[in-house]
């Protein structure tokens, strides 16, 4: 099997799994999730990482894939952080007061 | 020796993003969601910056630390009302990274056949989510107009700069050496991507969010297709797909299609000669508090005006003033309230609503002609009976919250002008509707006062 092949396999089988466990997600929880989702889009970080620490990297590609860590990390860290710190929110009771 | 377990490391880090969004279907677990899917993100870091052949770290790890530096302080210091704009904006850098690595793989390999292929569709979705992202942003931070934006033949203008852009991207996948392509190709993805926002109004954010949120992953799925990395590809269709139901739901609860709202400008019709004057019934905090005190059962029903004046915490002191007395006070959330997907949601979390008095519009619906008070707080469209009556609206067949079917309905509005899709709304005149002409926030504050002293009186 070519790797393409292979690929295209993975991204029908993730999809279906996506599309099942998302549908399963309340609607409470939209705005977290999509803010997760969006933590997890940044995963171009590890394309971004091999392009900037390539040894063959010219100043070209070095510059783009500086820039590209440099946003995904943005990306990535303000996600994940602005995620839990929405869900530490949703709370059951008031009791805990 | 290593690189022999760097793949069982990715194979963790997809587990950990599918953990993550699984763990996200309930409130109770959804922080241990968000953990899985920050160890998933950290076994991906480190499984690449092990592999053999990155070999420069300084600029990696400068560029770690620039981020940082920028992600932190946009996470905390953004108030919870902001979350719509800095999603956009997060969508913008996630975007402009795959974008970028695209346009770097092409002068590195120049690659032929599918891969180039997939480099292209990555390239363009990267840098046209970029610039949409970033429109939205200064539509949703009224650095531009939210109302859309038109001009003439502006369809016809779109199709032709899309179908310009899909042209490119052919040829360039035909002659991969054509190295002046890529420029064009990359203006014409960032054209496409800032004139396909601009006839979007403030209302329809929510779906284009979460579209957005789709194509950003869809172009990390490219990417992962691009360099041959499952992971990327596993962790951009879990984006992928869960940008495109959220924005199906989005689309479902406004009864409307994707090609509507994308592009239908919605919003911008203005009601033209609709002068005539019908007469309402407004109301003082003081006869408001006094209804809502002999009230058994009240349902409140929070709008996108509730986000900006930001009253929730002010609605909360509301809801324990009336818990107090033993009245039934439940939230009735319209899908697509607010400018992104469970925005009132998070609001009202935020102000230490407990979330099961939250409720889906199907939920409460059916509860409505037995609710002594329904008090609308910043909604217009969304409990507009035109949806349901009159087939000519806009609207129509627009799924509503029924608040019209309270014995009483309150509105808290700031004047008569009309919301957003400029449509009048039969509620405000209907015989058992008050309206109560003010700030949102100061308002609601202002019936807990009066709310305090009927204790006093009595």
């Amino acid at each position: 099997m070519k790797p393409y092949e292979f690929g295209l396999f993975v991204f029908m089988l993730s999809a279906f799994l996506g599309f099942e466990l998302i549908r399963r997600v309340s609607p409470l929880l939209h705005t977290p999730l999509m803010s997760l989702t969006n933590a997890i889009s940044a995963i171009a970080v590890v394309g971004a990482i091999l392009i900037t620490g390539d040894k063959d990297a010219t100043l070209l590609t070095r510059s783009l894939g500086f820039i590209a860590v440099v946003a995904s990390t943005v990306n990535l860290v303000s996600g994940y952080l602005i995620t839990d710190r929405m869900l530490k929110m949703f709370k059951k009771r008031d009791g805990h007061k | 020796m290593i690189a022999d377990w760097l793949p069982l490391l990715y194979l963790l880090a997809s587990a950990g993003f599918i953990l993550a969004i699984k763990w996200m279907n309930s409130p109770a677990t959804a922080r241990r969601g968000v953990f899985a899917g920050e160890i998933g993100m950290l076994l991906a870091v480190v499984g690449t910056l092990l592999r053999q052949e990155v070999v420069d770290y300084q600029w990696i790890m400068i560029a770690f630390f620039v981020g940082s530096a920028i992600g932190v302080p946009l996470a905390y210091i953004m108030p919870m009302t902001a979350v719509p704009q800095r999603t956009a904006i997060s969508h913008a850098c996630g975007a402009l990274a795959a974008a970028l690595i695209g346009t770097a793989e092409y002068y590195r390999h120049t690659p032929h056949g599918f891969i180039l292929c997939a480099l292209i569709l990555e390239t363009i979705l990267g840098f046209l989510t970029c610039t949409a992202s970033l429109m939205a942003f200064g539509k949703l931070q009224e650095v531009l107009p939210t109302r859309p934006m038109t001009f003439k033949g502006q369809n016809i203008f779109n199709f032709t700069l899309f179908g310009c852009t899909a042209l490119t991207g052919l040829l360039l996948a035909i002659s991969p050496e054509q190295f002046w392509l890529f420029p064009i190709l990359i203006v014409l993805s960032l054209l496409s991507g800032t004139l396909l926002i601009l006839p979007i109004g403030g209302a329809d954010m929510p779906t284009v969010i979460a579209l957005l949120n789709s194509y950003a992953g869809l172009s990390a799925a490219a990417m992962g297709f691009a360099l041959d990395n499952k992971l990327l590809i596993v962790a951009g269709a879990l984006d992928g797909a869960s940008g495109f139901i959220l924005s199906v739901i989005m689309c479902r609860a406004m009864n409307r299609s994707f090609t509507n709202v994308l592009f239908g400008a919605f919003g911008q019709m203005q009601i033209k000669g609709h002068a005539e004057q019908r007469p309402v019934r407004s109301a003082s905090a003081e006869d408001a508090a006094s209804i809502l005190d002999s009230a058994r059962s009240v349902i409140i029903i929070p709008g996108y005006g509730m986000a900006v004046a930001q009253a929730q915490h002010k609605l909360r002191e509301l809801f324990d003033a009336l818990n107090k007395r033993g009245i039934e006070v439940r939230f009735a959330i319209h899908p697509v309230a607010g400018r992104m997907p469970g925005h009132m949601n998070v609001l009202l979390a935020e102000a230490d609503i407990p979330y099961d008095k939250l409720v889906e519009m199907e939920e409460i619906n059916g509860d409505f002609p037995t609710t002594d008070v329904a008090l609308v707080i910043g909604a217009n469209d969304v409990v507009n009976p035109a949806a349901r009556n009159d087939k000519n609206s806009p609207i129509a067949g627009m799924p509503i919250l029924e608040a019209d079917r309270a014995r009483t309905v309150m509105v808290i509005k700031r004047s008569m002008n009309p919301g957003f899709a400029g449509i009048d709304n039969d509620l405000y005149y209907q015989e058992n509707t008050l309206m109560l002409f003010g700030d949102a926030k100061a308002f609601v504050a202002s019936i807990v006062k009066e709310l305090g002293a009927l204790v006093h009186a009595g």
